[in-house]
């Protein structure tokens, strides 16, 4: 596994980019998107669908959710520990020194956006990668966890309850908070963005930094079913995002006089999407919404963007009959104008 | 078809679709909540329609889909092709014949009898959305059986345009209890869900309702005693193929530019034609 840690800016950007054309295989990002929105970690069903769809990502989404409703339900995974990740990549933008330190990995973030008209050269230089590459541990104290032992991170509002399956029950408003994390865990990314700017922007608060973005893989761990003991079945590549719910200028706090915590996981890599996340968990969990991305409803019925496109499209369908119904109407209150004039 | 499951869902979501359809039937025009599943057509094409089709067909069945009326439109097509693609099951044009009806927006012109069962494909199963766009709210609503709002906009309707101005989606009450939007169907075929000998379905995929009109049940559109309920007025035009005066048409043009009424109900048009005297 592509494991490369590095210190120093100009050193971590010179590597980032060079991590991106190793990882560079064919739509890697796209696969993480479309396994996200489609809800189905499956990596090589997730290429073919980008690959059937020539690029359309939506419709590579749709074809993974409507294959995924072939499959049976036939359990549930035990809780993930995102403490235990095995990170390829983490920063944080609320302190500068985090335990373990800031690993930038593979990001575009600090590239110059040229087209390059050249295709890249394969870096093949193995030889180069530094030995410090191992000298990490490969767990990571949470960044949130060392604000929560200085007592400045509120508890949770809810108290933890079997999570509510979004895929076996349909939304019931109001949503308790783990029905919101799975609809934004398979929401729409660009939808997401959208309602999460707009609260950054104006129509709305919460305007969070981010304590903690990491990426990395994770194990799926199941209870067997006859011996009962926990046993891992396979390891997922995850984003996640802890963002502290500060405001810009004027400072947000809980009752307490807390920070709380907005909270976004996705598959794959999308780093965006995880912090879209994080801001809509923020701001759908205020009790007096004032803008669209605070209304529960508002957010939920829109970010699916399977449901979303289908529904749009289905415009180019006839609808002979209900235009036919609306022309009768038309008439008849035209009739009805002229007679009173 | 290789690969899939019978009728394309597992069985545990079949039968929690099944349990979900009996709730409906036994509360009639109650929109029941189920967890829909993502379909291989797309949302708005007629997923939730397709849930319960594949949710109650067997190999006993014969199944029709239409589409505006029509059996041969597209979506009608892929519809049917995938259920078939999936069960085998047998495919039919003639309302007589089937067992199971899948439609968009319309109820075929021929009578339906005890045993058949007609599927709705719905866009908005909420009544009340038109004057409350709250799903809390709504759901309180129907709860609390307060559809003053509804009323209103109806008078403020006449008030305003000198009549009621619902098209198709007409609402209706549904055993004296239940609002219930009865997917975009015309008013045409609004007189023919009350004390209908068949069973209606209705089921929204996207918004992840499933509803039912049991057979032999009152359903009457909201209407005041002075501005009544009507049905789409033709003018006495005919169909230009098989001459109906007394089916749902829609207007077209021949092939001189001339304006031209025809059948929406294109099966029974073509049996009119074929059997002289129905």
């Amino acid at each position: 596994m592509g494991y490369v840690a590095v210190k120093g800016g100009e050193d971590s950007i010179k590597n980032a980019k060079k991590l991106i054309e190793i990882f560079r295989r064919e739509n890697r990002l796209a696969v993480d998107q479309v396994m996200g929105e489609g809800s189905l970690y499956a990596p090589k069903l997730a290429e073919l669908a980008v690959k059937q769809a020539e690029g359309d990502l939506m419709e590579a989404s749709f074809l993974i959710r409507a294959y995924r409703s072939t499959l049976p339900r036939i359990g549930y995974s035990e809780p993930i520990d995102t403490r235990d990740m095995f990170v390829i990549r983490r920063i944080s933008s609320t302190f500068k020194d985090i335990p373990g330190g800031q690993i930038l990995g593979a990001t575009r973030d600090y590239t110059q956006r040229l087209l390059e008209f050249e295709p890249s050269e394969e870096v093949e230089d193995e030889g180069e990668q530094s030995n410090d590459a191992f000298e990490y541990p490969p767990k990571f104290e949470k960044v949130v966890d060392v604000m929560r032992k200085d007592g400045l991170i509120a508890d949770p509002s809810e108290k933890p309850e079997e999570p509510f399956d979004i895929t076996r029950d349909s939304l019931q408003f109001p949503l308790p908070r783990s029905a919101r994390l799975q609809a934004l865990a398979r929401g729409e990314s660009g939808a997401m963005l959208a309602l999460a700017y707009s609260s950054l922007r104006g129509y709305g608060s919460v305007h969070p930094t981010i304590a903690e973005l990491r990426v990395g893989y994770v194990k799926i761990k199941i209870k067997h079913p006859y011996t009962k003991k926990e046993v891992s079945i396979g390891e997922i590549l995850v984003t996640e995002c802890e963002g502290i719910l500060s405001g810009v200028g004027v400072t947000t706090l809980s009752e307490d006089v807390k920070f709380s915590i907005g909270y976004g996981l996705v598959f794959g890599q999308n780093e965006r999407k995880a912090i879209s996340m994080a801001i809509l968990d923020g701001t759908t969990n205020i009790k007096e919404p004032k803008a669209p991305s605070e209304d529960q409803e508002f957010v939920f019925y829109h970010i699916d963007g399977v449901d979303a496109m289908g529904f749009v499209e289905h415009l180019k369908l006839p609808h002979y009959v209900t235009f036919q119904s609306s022309l009768d109407r038309a008439k008849k209150a035209k009739e009805v104008k002229n007679e009173g004039l | 078809m290789k690969g899939y499951s019978y009728a394309f869902l597992d069985e545990y979501t079949k039968r929690e679709i099944r349990r979900k359809i009996l709730k409906a039937v036994a509360i009639p025009g109650y929109q029941v909540p189920f967890a829909s599943r993502e379909m291989p057509i797309a949302k708005g094409w007629g997923t939730g329609g397709l849930q319960v089709t594949l949710s109650l067909i067997g190999d006993s069945d014969m199944l029709k889909v239409i589409d505006q009326g029509s059996d041969d439109s597209v979506n009608a097509i892929n519809i049917k092709r995938l259920v078939q693609r999936t069960t085998d099951v047998k495919l039919t044009k003639d309302t007589k014949e089937a067992t199971i009806i899948q439609t968009r927006h319309r109820i075929p012109e021929e009578d339906l009898n005890e045993d058949q069962i007609i599927v709705f494909q719905v866009p908005f199963p909420e009544p009340l959305r038109t004057v409350e766009p709250s799903e809390q709210l709504t759901r309180r609503m129907h709860a609390e059986k307060d559809y003053s709002k509804i009323w209103l906009y109806l008078y403020e309707n006449i008030v305003q345009y000198g009549d009621i101005t619902f098209g198709a989606r007409y609402p209706v009450m549904v055993n004296d209890r239940y609002l219930m939007d009865p997917s975009p169907i015309p008013r045409w075929d609004i007189p023919r869900l009350h004390n209908a000998a068949f069973l209606s379905l209705f089921c929204a995929g996207r918004e992840k309702r499933v509803y039912a009109i049991p057979p032999y049940t009152k359903v009457e559109p909201l209407e005041f005693e002075d501005y009544k309920f009507e049905v789409e007025n033709f003018d006495g035009k005919v169909c230009a193929m098989c001459g109906s005066d007394d089916t749902f048409l829609t207007k077209s043009v021949d092939e001189r530019g001339n304006e031209i009424w025809l059948c929406s109900d294109t099966s029974f048009c073509e049996k009119r034609r074929r059997e002289d005297g129905l």
